[in-house]
């Protein structure tokens, strides 16, 4: 019933209304025109929505790769040492990042024309960018050493081409002044001790700038002023810089090598403005990016959840600042509210529902909520799936959906006539009031075609005939036939007796059980002992005494029956009072 | 070694490798995967490339998709033929179509079994059906397999075996066993390659049972193999002291021997069972070692080792297959994994 058009076919004449789901929109025409004369509407409802990628099937990819990802995070235990905590953090963020470099690389080599998933891969991109640049500041938190040899790692690895022709500029000329600055920084050596080093050569590159020693050469000359960190000089780099955070990280590569975090959004602000001149605006990525850089935490999240559009991002990276326990506590509602909406994000491709109980349960406020009422709108088209369902909602302590999935399954079962099925569907959510349906309608099948159907099932009960009254009932009026079938005729007779004094026998059916006796009274032999027929006889004069019509049919039987009692009677006295010689 | 994951963007129903001819000796390089719960469900056939490694013996394909097509609804099982034919209705309600749940060959012939109690026998290159045994149980029929060549065993939802004999003419099977106890629905059976009347079953609590059809009417032994249904059983088919399970808790189990003894006279004996994870290192959540003995037994001399084959806990691992050194199993994560250096 489901057609995917592009653009629709039917050109709309009405009044539309519309309905707000979880990810899209539902139109549909009404009666309503403003003029001429009413026509009938067209019946259908179209559902509007974003043409959107998330059921394509790269992005699926990284949907169950990071699923699988965040499912670890979460059984990361409490009680291990904080310092290996952070480098199971650090590689569980540098495992999300391979996932999006996976996906974005698949996404460039199957587009078939260029432009086709350009959005989704700059989204990318930039995701990874921010995130790359969160794992240094918050995750990892470098120190003041080594913060800045992962600012240079963060920007060549996004600006990797820049880079190496940078360094090709840079190395080609004079390389065997660069050669001692690169190996420099090794992390061998304290950070007072680098610091005196790097000013001590930085000194020797002023005073060489200041000599004019190279003023012969006006390349080595620029370059000397890069290596001194002059601002103006860099600037003129600005086509192989290309942004204004790789500007900022040269600058402080040649200014302030020992950068310490806190004092980092200094420069990172001015070294915006100054790239950015006074006439361009920054864009949403650099003002996250700047947030980042001031340590804004809530900013940066702010932000990306409304530039981004992408929920999934946003979702994953809360949720490990979280464990790094980097949230401040007012910032849980924010994460709260992230998860879920990420979840009706994937609401919209349906396979998914079973990553989304995963989410769900590590949802803070409404979790549970959410899923019970989720789950219980899961289509169930195959037995199978039923099956997966139950066991998320059993695992979870869920009885009522467990209850009601069953008695749908039940229910649909009975109505094709499966019984087994559904007596299997009632056992499991240990349903009595079905157990006892389904009961009744054996029974009546019975009186109906005077044979049991089902003998398979009704054989092999098993503990399952405790289940309910009813059903033990019908268990064991199947065995008194089966032992009459065997001609085991007194225990067939215990057995009918005690269906009936232990009252699990429904009254309708106490005339039947004692038209039942009758062949077993008219036996040659004595059956039933004095006290057993004295019991039946019992029985008779209540089931008697309740009846209220059909009188004549059922005084002729009661009249038979009290006959073959009495006879029964006569004989088992005789018998009983008998001395064996 | 770990297997290698595949991310195929579909939930997994059923995986199965095509056969390879016996006495080639050759490892198995195709194999099928099914969808389930798609919009569009799909059949796909997937190469793992050549069979050359480099000098370490490490296998890096990754499986590249050879071709694929459209599936109506579910793909509930795969056999492998060589012709091929549409039955429709073969399964229904009587207003409705009714799931098949399994589907077994040994070509010719084709056996069926539904969520409509009926089971069906097809022949190959026969448009008509060649045998439907109505009303076959009241409940679902969840697996079949082939005892005999014209022998059946199936297990249903209310925890039984039922043996049918297709020479017989009576639409009643020719012997029933089920568990003395609770009757829990039982998903997925198995017969032990050589020797024919030793079958593996496993069930919605995740018990793995062990029958003999000829003797008796309860099963050898029991043994805790899962914490959730148990989707698939197999016996290694060419050395069946290996047994392979998967289960709905996200673990596939490579089972085997340890002693000197064979698996058919260990089950007779009895055996404490332990549970390893692959790496060693235990699993976030489970105990490190699960130790039940079942039977009296010498318990020093047989032992049954049970191993994790997959690396972490992901969603339900719904099928599995193995040929000779190579297994290949499918999960709800949409991921397919295939290890192709098994310790058989």
């Amino acid at each position: 019933m489901e057609e995917v058009d592009v653009e629709p076919s039917t050109t709309v004449t009405k009044h539309l209304g519309f309905e707000w789901g979880p990810g899209d929109l539902l139109v549909y025409e009404t009666n309503y025109k403003l003029q001429g004369p009413r026509s009938a509407s067209s019946p259908s409802v179209h559902v509007v929505r974003r043409d959107e990628d998330i059921c394509s099937p790269i992005l699926r990819k990284l949907f169950n790769e990071s699923h699988l990802i965040f499912v670890g995070l979460q059984k990361i235990k409490e009680d291990v040492p904080s310092k290996n905590k952070k480098s199971q953090f650090v590689s569980i963020s540098k495992n999300y990042r391979s996932v999006i470099r996976a996906c974005m690389e698949e996404l460039q080599q199957n587009a078939g024309k260029p432009s086709q998933y350009g959005d989704q891969v700059s989204i990318l991109l930039a995701i990874e960018l921010i995130w790359n640049l969160c794992e240094v500041l918050f995750i990892d938190a470098a120190p003041a050493g080594s913060l800045l040899l992962h600012l240079l790692d963060w920007v060549r690895l996004h600006k990797s081409d820049v880079d190496t022709r940078a360094r090709e500029v840079l190395q080609s000329d004079s390389p065997a002044q660069h050669q001692s600055y690169w190996d420099v920084p090794a992390g061998t050596q304290t950070l007072t001790e680098f610091d005196v080093k790097w000013r001590h050569w930085h000194e020797e590159c002023d005073r060489c700038l200041q000599d004019n020693t190279f003023a012969s050469n006006r390349h080595l000359e620029t370059i000397c002023k890069i290596l001194v960190g002059d601002e103006d000089t860099l600037l003129e780099q600005r086509e192989l810089l290309s942004t204004w955070y790789h500007f900022l990280v040269t600058r402080l590569l040649f200014t302030h090598p020992t950068i310490k975090p806190p004092d980092l959004h200094y420069y990172a602000q001015s070294s915006m403005n100054m790239f950015l001149g006074p006439r361009a605006s920054p864009e949403p990525l650099d003002i996250i990016l700047l947030s980042a850089f001031e340590f804004d935490l809530h900013q940066v999240i702010k932000d990306c959840s409304i530039a981004l559009n992408n929920w999934w991002f946003v979702a994953h990276l809360t949720d490990l600042l979280d464990h790094c326990k980097l949230l401040q506590s007012h910032n849980l509602q924010c994460v709260s509210h992230i998860r879920s909406s990420y979840l009706s994000y994937m609401h919209v491709c349906v396979s998914l529902w079973q990553l989304a109980v995963d989410y769900f349960d590590h949802c803070p406020e409404f979790g549970r909520v959410y899923l019970e009422l989720q789950i219980e709108r899961v289509p169930l088209d195959t037995e199978r799936k039923a099956i997966k369902v139950l066991r998320i909602c059993e695992d979870r302590q869920m009885s009522e959906q467990v209850r009601s999935i069953c008695k749908i399954m039940a229910k649909r079962a009975l109505r094709n006539n499966r019984l087994g099925s559904a007596l299997s569907w009632s056992i499991r959510a240990k349903d009595a009031a079905f157990a006892t349906l389904i009961s009744e309608r054996f029974l009546q099948d019975y009186s109906n075609k005077g044979f049991f159907t089902d003998l398979d099932l009704l054989d092999n009960l098993g503990p399952a005939m405790l289940l309910s009254d009813r059903l033990t009932f019908l268990g064991k009026y199947r065995e008194f036939h089966r032992l009459y079938g065997e001609k085991r005729f007194s225990e067939a007779a215990r057995l009918l007796l005690s269906l009936m004094t232990a009252k699990i026998a429904p009254r309708s059916l106490w005339m039947t059980l004692l038209t039942d006796a009758l062949p077993l009274l008219e036996q040659k032999e004595v059956i039933f002992s004095v006290d057993q027929t004295y019991e039946l006889m019992s029985c008779l004069e209540d089931c008697f005494s309740s009846v209220f019509q059909d009188e004549d049919i059922e005084s002729t039987k009661t009249e038979l029956l009290r006959l073959a009692l009495a006879r029964n009677l006569a004989m088992a006295i005789v018998k009983e009072g008998t001395i064996e010689t | 070694m770990d297997p290698t994951a595949k991310y195929i963007s579909q939930k997994i129903s059923r995986t199965r490798w095509r056969p390879v001819p016996a006495g080639l000796l050759q490892q198995p390089e195709v194999f099928a995967a099914g969808s389930w719960d798609n919009e569009s469900n799909r059949v796909s056939i997937w190469s793992l490339g050549d069979n050359d490694s480099d000098t370490d013996g490490e296998f890096d394909e990754e499986p590249r998709l050879l071709c694929d097509s459209e599936h109506d609804g579910d793909v509930m099982d795969l056999q492998a033929l060589s012709l091929a034919h549409v039955w429709e209705r073969a399964h229904r309600y009587s207003c409705d179509n009714a799931p098949c749940t399994a589907v077994v060959c040994r070509s010719p012939e084709l056996v069926s079994v539904g969520e409509d109690g009926r089971v069906i026998l097809y022949k190959a290159d026969q448009t008509e059906v060649v045998r439907v045994i109505e009303n076959a149980d009241s409940s679902t029929i969840h697996a079949v397999t082939f005892l005999r060549t014209t022998e059946v065993l199936t297990v249903n939802s209310i925890g039984q075996l039922k043996m049918w004999d297709f020479r017989q003419q009576s639409d009643s099977p020719a012997q029933i066993l089920s568990l003395t106890g609770d009757r829990v629905p039982l998903h997925c059976v198995d017969k032990h390659p050589n020797q024919q009347h030793i079958v593996a079953t496993g069930g919605q609590d995740g018990m793995l049972c062990i029958w003999d059809v000829r003797q008796g009417n309860t099963p050898f032994s029991l043994i805790e193999a899962h914490s959730a249904e148990m989707w698939e059983v197999h016996f290694h088919p060419s050395n069946p002291n290996h047994l392979f399970t998967c289960s709905e808790d996200g673990s596939l189990l490579h089972w085997e021997t340890t002693s000197g003894s064979d698996m058919s006279t260990l089950l007779q004996r009895g055996w404490n069972s332990r549970v390893v994870s692959h790496s060693g290192v235990p699993l976030a959540g489970e105990d490190d070692s699960v130790v039940s003995s079942w039977l009296a037994g010498d318990s020093s001399k047989n032992r049954l080792e049970a191993t994790h084959m997959l690396p972490s806990q992901t969603l339900s691992v719904n099928s599995l297959d193995v040929l000779e050194q190579c297994l290949v199993c499918g999960t709800d994560g949409e991921a397919v994994y295939v290890h192709r250096q098994l310790p058989v």
